[in-house]
């Protein structure tokens, strides 16, 4: 590794960094246009054309607001927590392949923060490490309402952690199934390059018809997909799950002593889980960076983008169902989300992994007893 | 070289973690200087190219072990106030001589040349007991029967505290549930 490699790790983590950065400022005046429609409001439509400046003009106003700590803090934990919350937000979008990389100058630069073999392990780490920023910011605050938000928020992440690792799980068996592998695959990498081509081959009098069809995992596992994406709005305590943040009974939940930029990263966290987590659902289920590229037919730079452009429309059809979801569904209640949790979501993603075990290990290894 | 330092950082990372559990006041601190202290662990194992062990190190015990604690902490009440009277008889001083003999033996062993300094090279595929592939393909073949009679021994933990708990409960109230 000289120093050509050391500048191009480096470009690739500050390009992730200010692709989060610039998305979620489009994200957020996406989110209040969207959900302002379907309010039938015009939402932001003062600054910039179609008011896509507002974000920008909130940003800087944040940043430049008194940022006042109350009396009774804990300092070093109240201000550790805004930190906390960003970091690991950052690294789990470090691990989602954005393209399949490029040649530069000679070198294979892969368009992808970090390849690890362990990827999707990390990203669990990563977003259980995620809870403690919102623990801690509810404790440190010295103040009722977000302490009652991080006792919330404790037990939402650990319950629908277990139910995502699992629907996690079922993909990883299932990608044991594609052609010439011999076991599945924890690296995200990898996944996406085992969901290229069509299902042709897969099911043999049907094969007119899945022969046209992607070999997108959310197919197999359509019952993974829905249990993962439910899993996804509560990890990133949004609507109807955001009883860590419930306006109408705890002010402003385990945020409410925080203003200025500390706020503003609180909220930046958000905004970029949640775009990581519909990538991840892209990723693990859509396909990932796979489509069309039309190599030949346009030129070349266009589809060396159209791999980034394809994972982006992907993720952004999750991101707007995120939205959708937050603009319809009203809050749960407590024991309704640990209900939903733990009688629901656990027991059937543990099903589903029983049978997609039994499917898979059928086709693999056939019928035991006759053969 | 960038081996030495990451460890050096990481190992007083560790230790400040553990003196912080054991000399911190409040309980958020110690669960906190414990997280320091794990992650700091996870590190460690990554500079040796145990990849899985970190990552497996930060989603059991930081993830889900250690916010658990904290949960309990902040159920019961974090600003009540401890008892901290000593129950085991010369207690500080067991301590101070345990962590005594440990030093006197880590000196020796390093005085003695017993620990060598081998930095971890190459890719991790060239060490391949530490992948996810080898692991499993040893947990599911030579130790299997381990592994089921774990599971089997889990599920029977499981079982047993929701009967605990659901017998206290229908004791209090038998009307209910």
């Amino acid at each position: 590794m000289d120093w050509v490699d050391l500048l191009f790790v480096a470009a690739r983590v500050v390009g992730v960094f200010a692709l989060l950065v610039v998305l979620t400022i489009v994200n957020i005046w996406l989110e209040r246009k969207i959900v302002a429609d379907m309010q039938n409001r015009v939402g932001p439509a003062r600054a910039g054309p179609w008011g896509i400046l507002q974000t920008i003009a909130d940003g800087v106003k944040l940043f430049f607001k008194e940022q006042v700590t109350p009396r009774k803090v804990d300092l070093g934990a109240y201000l550790l927590a805004p930190f906390l919350a960003v970091v690991p937000a950052f690294l789990i979008f470090m691990m989602v392949p954005l393209g399949p990389g490029l040649e530069i100058a000679g070198r294979q630069v892969p368009l992808q923060g970090a390849d690890l073999n362990i990827g999707i392990l990390f990203i669990l780490a990563m977003s259980s490490m995620a809870v403690y920023a919102v623990v801690l910011a509810g404790w440190s605050s010295g103040s009722k309402y977000p302490l009652l938000g991080g006792v919330r928020a404790t037990a939402q992440a650990i319950s629908y952690e277990a139910a995502m690792g699992l629907a996690m799980v079922a993909v990883v068996m299932f990608s044991a199934t594609a052609p010439g592998a011999e076991n599945g695959t924890l690296s995200l990498a990898e996944i996406v390059e085992r969901q290229s081509g069509t299902w042709s081959g897969t099911v043999a009098f049907l094969d007119p018809v899945v022969g046209l069809i992607p070999r997108w995992y959310v197919f197999p596992q359509v019952v993974a997909f829905v249990i993962f994406f439910l899993a996804a709005v509560a990890e990133t305590n949004r609507a109807p799950f955001d009883l860590v943040e419930a306006e109408q009974e705890l002010v402003g939940g385990f945020h409410t002593e925080y203003s200025g930029i500390r706020f503003a990263m609180f909220f930046l966290a958000e905004y970029i889980n949640i775009l990581s987590m519909c990538a991840i659902a892209a990723t693990l289920f859509f396909g990932g960076w796979n489509g069309p590229t039309w190599e030949g037919i346009v030129p070349g730079w266009v589809s060396a983008v159209l791999p980034v452009v394809w994972l982006m429309l992907k993720s952004y059809v999750l991101v707007v169902a995120f939205f959708w979801i937050r603009a319809t569904l009203p809050r749960l209640r407590y024991d309704q989300l640990m209900t939903l949790g733990w009688k629901r979501l656990i027991p059937a993603s543990m099903l589903w992994l029983v049978i997609s075990t039994v499917v898979i290990g059928f086709r693999q290894f056939g019928l035991p007893f006759i053969g | 070289m960038v081996e030495l330092v990451i460890f050096v950082l990481m190992g007083a990372g560790t230790l400040a973690g553990g003196v912080t559990v054991v000399l911190a006041r409040n309980p958020v601190r110690s669960a906190l200087g414990l997280l320091g202290a794990l992650v700091s662990l996870a590190v460690i194992y990554v500079v040796n190219l145990a990849h899985l062990v970190a990552a497996v190190q930060v989603v059991v015990y930081a993830g889900a072990v250690l916010t658990l604690f904290l949960f309990v902490i902040m159920f019961i009440g974090v600003d009540r106030q401890e008892d901290t009277s000593e129950t085991i008889p010369l207690q500080r001083k067991l301590v101070a001589g345990l962590a005594t003999v440990v030093a006197l033996g880590g000196a020796v062993l390093v005085s003695r040349g017993r620990f060598t300094w081998t930095p971890a090279s190459g890719e991790a595929a060239e060490i391949p007991n530490g992948t996810v592939q080898a692991l499993g393909g040893e947990l599911f073949t030579t130790w299997v029967l381990g592994v089921e009679v774990t599971a089997l021994l889990l599920t029977i933990a499981a079982v047993g505290a929701i009967a605990l708990a659901f017998h206290r409960r229908s004791a209090e109230s038998p009307t209910e549930d």
